[in-house]
């Protein structure tokens, strides 16, 4: 599957995903400026994207501990989501994200 | 200021900088440590105190909160001193060949050793992405309410979800001369209690809650008069306030560290594998904020560093002592050290 994730800076970086890997891990690995403090625990809101497009709708839905955590995330929007909280898998692939401001 | 002489100073209060304690305890080097937060545990305690922790050799499961209270317990044999609530802002090296560390609260602590055991930095408030925000920190913009006699009279808004909005909603509610809470969703991430108290105030024209956030600040001199606030519905509108106190939490950033000379690759302090000394002779780094070839962010690969770097710590301090390699399972002199013989 891929990744299509724009930065900050307005670039698009297509990544390949792995099955079972969070999106979280695949940016960090790739490069792009994902903070992820907290290593992928729910816990920082430092890996914060808007999923663009109609993945919003087509992803898995948010946990209450995903929306709660949101609350700690700097201009949270409708497509806000964690990238730690979203797993890879086939039914991704052409998943688009875009760095949110830190 | 107070000026204190000591063994080794540490910059970080995490369990990296808390086992340090212990090592260097154990080698009867005494220790000072500084620490942004008001408590110790780093990131354990600041970003997981709930989340349980696999990895620790010997504890099967244990949460960021109890590994913090076990390492406390451990080292208390050794009575090390904290600092709370202090930034490490300055390192100087003096003609004695020892170093000073000096802090934002003019606390300077001179020592032959110091050990930088920051993890990913200071903890420093999140700032909200707003064009030309700077400009109005410290006058109108404020992350954190040191005295509320300050806020007296003022047109607040705050910004966030969490308990720490909830909380100064509720307390400065009384003293502002209006009071504004914005956030993006009708829902929080904080105590029922304090939720309910905000919505009775809302109810009561006491406050006002507006589902939103906020875009632009609007002002001169760095003394806001307005901001835009925006929604799905109301799109953009411009509200009038005179202060601004956003709460979105803490993250971590270098900070003060990246002017003290040391040898960084992207944030991270370069360190020899056998005493995780630096390249600054006298200035070790252990736990997340080292690199070196193979390096793992892993706490139990920072006790490690912990223990090799109070070997040379120990060499540093005491150049004409030789070092006694002991067991504390064997050893009633490091027995009587713990309090245990």
């Amino acid at each position: 599957m891929k990744i299509i994730a724009t930065d900050r800076e307005g670039a698009e970086h297509i990544v390949e995903g792995r099955d079972g890997w969070s999106v979280m891990e695949i940016l960090r690995d790739a490069g792009l400026p994902i903070a992820a403090e907290c290593g992928g625990a729910c816990a920082c809101a430092t890996c914060h994207v808007y999923v663009t497009g109609d993945w919003a709708e087509k992803l898995p839905a948010k946990s209450d501990a995903e929306t709660d955590m949101l609350d700690m995330a700097l201009a949270v929007e409708p497509n806000s989501r964690l990238s730690c909280q979203i797993t890879c898998a086939p039914e991704l692939d052409g998943l688009t994200v875009t760095v949110a401001p830190e | 200021m107070s000026r204190i002489e000591t063994d080794v100073a540490i910059i970080g209060a995490g369990p990296i900088g808390l086992f340090a304690v212990f090592e260097l305890g154990l080698l009867d080097l005494k220790a000072h440590l500084v620490d942004i937060l008001d408590r110790p545990g780093g990131q354990c305690t600041e970003l997981y105190p709930e989340k349980p922790i696999y990895d620790i050799p010997g504890l099967p499961i244990v949460t960021g909160q109890e590994l913090t209270d076990k390492l406390m317990e451990q080292i208390k044999p050794f009575s090390p001193t904290f600092h709370f609530n202090q930034m490490a802002s300055g390192l100087e090296k003096l003609d004695d060949g020892r170093w000073k560390l000096t802090t934002d609260a003019e606390t300077e602590i001179v020592a032959p050793v110091v050990v930088i055991a920051a993890g990913g930095g200071s903890f420093v408030p999140k700032r909200p992405p707003i064009a030309g925000i700077e400009a109005y920190e410290g006058k109108s913009v404020h992350y954190a309410v040191r005295k509320m006699e300050a806020f007296r009279g003022k047109n607040i808004l705050i910004a966030g979800g969490g308990d720490s909005a909830l909380d100064w909603t509720i307390n400065l509610a009384p003293i502002a001369a209006s009071l504004t809470l914005v956030h993006h969703r009708d829902g929080f991430r904080a105590a029922q209690h304090s939720v309910n108290q905000m919505r009775e105030l809302a109810a009561h024209g006491k406050i006002n809650f507006e589902i939103a956030s906020v875009k632009a600040l609007h002002g001169e001199n760095g003394l806001l008069n307005s901001v835009t606030l925006s929604n799905p519905e109301k799109k953009e509108w411009q509200h009038a306030c005179d202060t601004f106190i956003p709460f979105f939490g803490l993250t971590m950033k270098l900070g003060p560290i990246a002017e003290f000379g040391l040898n960084l690759t992207e944030n991270l302090i370069a360190v020899d594998t056998a005493k995780f000394q630096s390249t600054t002779p006298g200035i070790f780094a252990i736990g997340d904020i080292n690199t070196y070839p193979g390096k793992l962010k892993l706490i139990l690969s920072g006790f490690h560093e912990a223990a090799l770097m109070a070997q040379e710590a120990f060499h540093i301090c005491k150049p004409n002592e030789k070092l006694r390699f002991q067991y504390t399972t064997s050893s009633s002199n490091l027995q009587k050290k713990l309090g245990v013989a």
